[in-house]
């Protein structure tokens, strides 16, 4: 059994609020093993971004750790000071975020932006680091990489953006990459394309992914195994199959049922989408239950 | 918290300066212009002229309640004068756009580069010293950053769905842009109403010490520091006094405007935890 | 078929862009909406779909009023909707209203639900005080909210409450036409599904004519009677819905339908209409574009046509 890279265990966060605080994730735990797509489905204010700012260590002011731990590889990065943070941030852990207009610094060429990647974390030389921007940007597929690397983001389009994101996130082969809502800003047509690159730019260097979606079809195209989050609660955990198949909670169900799905009214005409409201008039007790279906390889 | 503290100093101050104008008529010993005696004349302040007397013998406490009046009244109407001028252009302008906007643009900038005082200061040699062309001289100097705010103010909520979604219910243009922009805009018009008293009151000061403003005997705080010029050495009093009024109702203005800023803020706002 | 109630022939929206050049030299003119013909019919919903910037925004705001067309022409019940003889607002308020896609930017923050609501009313002559209250509760009711919180702000509403909120002061003055603009394209998953069933039934309520915009298949394909499949400016597919997802022909329809990421078709438990090869065209047409690049909007397109494939079911050719 191998370990895993990533060990989130119990993880606690809340905004302290007077002498209360206002739970914000509730002992969230789960593993991604190396390698692996591990996807986070939910809605928003579910806590999935949170978890993943969590361990990015990049929380901002309000919000506190209360409890558990964050373990990529072996240690604790909430132990971690902000110097070695800072270290295993872009180099060991990437990420890739929802606008990439808003990730890129707008006064600076894209090459420059991911060649500095280089400078940072691999201590190479200004010229050799140029050089490698515009090889990473021709591995995400950049059509004329050289001219591209002396553009500013504002002179590319947004699924153009996101490539360049990717390339910056991907420059020094992390282990983890996190990818918050990669594709929603995006064209359907575009994310296609985004998304496949991700899922084989990935495969090759075996480079775990941490995806973080609201959209269903994403995360089963993307990942081996999925939580659903609700209310910052990690309320079930499977197999990406098995959870598309046989969901067991009840919150799962009618999040299933409530996305008209393509194709489903040519089948079996139009029904009617599944209100989880009319299903279970008090939310609140959806954090009560939590299905957590163990990794096959654990088992065995 | 920051954002309280600049409220509660700059309504204080405010509320000081407010409270002096008002019930100057009660509060002041002296009459600050039949008072005057010579016997009396540039005394340090005591217990009967705190804040000493002029050369004319008139207590300097007095003449300052009284001239809080002047720097409420001069205060309160140009920036009333200016709101208007600036939110109708720039609201407009920024509405209708076209050959409209130029216009208003054209003469904002040309309002920008002449210096207002400089501006002032010609309204004034037309119309002739006095309270009346003061105002007017000071409510037509000031809007064009009202102007530019309301103008911009109103090209961004024009996209927002609920001003189209009211020209679709069948709201006139005018009624979209009293009923759905204005109150949107409020919260930067007012402050940079609250910021533009503070300007205003030390435009005067500085019409006044010119001698174009208000004219003696008349007490306002710019035309006593002309009054003390003179005598700085011997009664730095009379200068110093007025002087101070001026710096704690202009820092009054600009922190309650800033305050202003913060709490109107609509992030501020919806914040809720 | 009776007449349609909205008629849009040949539409055209252009836009100037300044070009690099020096005082606008080399200005060039972006065509948004290219000779866009469609036919809306009573109790229907009808959907443009399409990729952002392809047009169908601008469209949506060309029948509205709050975009003047180029030239081309829209006619409500066979009379001018646009152009010179288009209706005042006052007059066209009645035809068509609009559900806009952002539940936060589409309120006014400073207006209570009830006065949002209240005001259209007794500007189109309801001033009786019980009128208007009855009709503002019966609607808030219709829309899932209670009289209640009509006296509250937008901001203490989630977003699929505000969305019922947009929805009922589009209905209040009991419009004809409905134009949805991406109606749940910014709501949680869960909440999507309680507005679109909420569309649904007020459609059936109120006997409503969507002309809604998307560019989520999946919801086009659960709400529509018909379809139009929009490419930079131009319809390239338009039909009964049944036509476009069991029988997608022009290559971008398609493509925008295999790109969907579905679970069902991913899991191996369905398939996608897509899945077989590329069909020919009819015999003396080909595709005018396949849909993969953007096109130059500075330019005129290439000629072409819609085609009749099967009753009314078109498609985009040109000719060989």
């Amino acid at each position: 059994m191998t370990a895993p890279l990533l060990d989130i265990r119990n993880l606690s966060l809340a905004v302290p609020h007077g002498r209360s605080s206002f739970p914000i994730l509730r002992e969230v735990s789960f593993q991604i093993m190396p390698g692996e797509a591990y996807g986070l489905v939910g809605e928003s204010g579910s806590g999935k971004s949170v978890t993943s700012l969590a361990t990015m260590g990049l929380l901002k002011k309000p919000l506190k750790v209360t409890g558990g731990e964050i373990l990529f590889q072996g240690r604790d990065l909430l132990k971690l000071g902000r110097r070695e943070m800072r270290k295993l941030r872009g180099d060991r852990i990437a990420m890739i975020f929802q606008e990439p207009m808003t990730a890129l610094n707008p006064l600076a060429t894209v090459g420059r932006q991911i060649a500095e990647m280089y400078v940072l974390h691999q201590g190479k030389s200004w010229d050799e680091a140029g050089k490698l921007a515009i090889e990473a940007l021709a591995s995400v597929r950049v059509p004329n990489p050289d001219r591209r690397a002396t553009n500013y983001p504002h002179q590319m389009s947004g699924g153009l953006r996101q490539r360049v994101m990717i390339a910056m996130a991907l420059a020094c082969n992390p282990d983890l990459l996190i990818a918050d809502e990669p594709t929603t800003a995006l064209d359907v047509t575009v994310q296609a394309e985004v998304l496949k690159l991700i899922r084989e730019l990935c495969a090759e260097r075996g480079t775990a992914v941490l995806l973080i979606s609201h959209d269903l079809g994403v995360i089963a195209e993307m990942c081996q195994r999925v939580g659903v989050m609700y209310s910052g609660c990690l309320v079930e955990e499977n197999e990406t199959r098995e959870l598309f198949l046989n969901p067991q909670h009840t919150y799962t169900k009618g999040l299933l049922g409530a996305l008209p799905r393509l194709g489903s009214r040519l089948e079996h005409g139009r029904t009617r989408l599944v209100d989880i409201d009319s299903i279970i008039p008090d939310r609140s007790v959806l954090t009560q239950t939590r299905f957590i279906a163990p990794r096959p390889e654990v088992t065995q | 918290m920051k954002l309280g503290f600049n409220i509660f100093l700059g309504g204080f101050l405010t509320l000081l300066v407010v409270f002096g104008g008002l019930f100057a008529h009660w509060l002041a010993p002296f009459d600050p212009v039949l008072d005057a005696n010579l016997m009396n004349a540039e005394m340090p302040p005591d217990t009967e002229f705190w804040f000493g007397t002029d050369a004319q013998g008139r207590d300097v406490y007095s003449r300052i309640l009284y001239g809080a009046q002047i720097s409420l009244t001069v205060g309160i109407v140009s920036q009333l004068i200016n709101t208007v001028i600036g939110v109708v252009l720039g609201m407009t302008a920024g509405y209708w756009g076209g050959w409209w906007d130029d216009f208003v643009n054209g003469l904002t900038n040309v309002m920008l580069a002449i210096p207002s005082l400089i501006f002032a200061l010609a309204v004034m040699a037309v119309l002739g010293p006095g309270l009346v062309s003061l105002l007017i001289a000071l409510g037509l100097t000031n809007w064009s950053w009202t102007c530019r705010i309301a103008r911009s103010s109103t090209l961004s909520l024009k996209s927002q769905g609920y001003v189209q979604a009211a020209q679709t219910l069948g709201y006139s243009d005018l009624r979209i842009m009293f009923t759905q922009i204005l109150p949107n805009m409020m919260g930067p018009i007012l402050v940079m109403a609250t910021l533009g008293m503070g300007g205003a009151v030390l435009s005067e000061a500085a019409l006044s010490f010119l001698g174009l403003g208000i004219q003696p005997p008349f007490p306002s705080w710019g035309s006593m520091l002309t009054d003390a010029r003179e005598m700085i050495r011997v009664a730095p009093w009379a200068a110093i006094f007025p002087g101070v009024a001026i710096f704690l109702s202009v820092l009054g203005f600009n922190l309650l405007g800033d305050g202003l800023r913060d709490s109107l803020d609509p992030h501020m706002r919806t914040r809720k935890l | 078929m009776s007449a349609p109630i909205l008629e849009i022939d040949d539409l055209h929206v252009q836009f100037p862009v300044s070009g690099g050049g020096f005082l606008g030299a080399g200005r060039k003119i972006l065509h948004a909406v290219n000779g866009l013909s469609l036919d809306l019919h009573k109790g229907e919903c009808l959907s443009l779909v399409g990729e952002s910037g392809c047009g169908k925004s601008t469209t949506a705001l060309a029948v509205m009023g709050l975009q003047e067309p180029t030239s081309g022409s829209i006619r409500f019940r066979g009379q001018p909707f646009s152009g010179p003889q288009a209706p005042a607002r006052m007059d066209r308020a009645k035809a068509a209203q609009i559900v806009f896609q952002d539940p936060y930017a589409s309120l006014n923050p400073r207006q209570t639900v009830w006065g949002a609501l209240a005001a259209p009313l007794r500007l189109h002559g309801v001033t009786a005080k019980s009128e208007v209250d009855d009709r503002i509760e019966a609607l808030l009711k219709s829309v899932g909210l209670s009289s209640e919180q009509g006296r509250r702000f937008p901001h203490e509403f989630s977003g699929g409450q505000r969305q019922r909120i947009g929805i009922a002061r589009a209905l209040i003055l009991g419009p004809e036409i409905v134009v949805l603009d991406e109606p749940v394209s910014a709501l949680d998953v869960s909440i999507r599904a309680q507005i679109i069933n909420l569309l649904l039934d007020l459609q059936d309520q109120f006997g409503l004519s969507y002309l809604m915009i998307s560019h989520d298949l999946s919801v086009v394909e659960h709400m529509s009677d018909r379809v139009a499949v929009m490419f930079f400016g131009q319809i390239v597919e338009s039909g009964p819905w049944q036509a476009i997802f069991a029988n997608p022909i022009h290559p971008y329809c398609r493509r925008l339908i295999a790109t969907i990421p579905d679970p069902e078709v991913i899991l191996g438990r369905s398939r996608k209409p897509t899945d077989g090869a590329q069909p020919e065209p009819p015999a003396g047409w080909r595709f005018a574009d396949d849909g993969l690049n953007a096109p130059d909007l500075t330019k005129p397109p290439v000629p072409s046509e819609l085609v009749e494939v099967e009753p009314g079911h078109f498609v985009r050719l040109a000719r060989a």
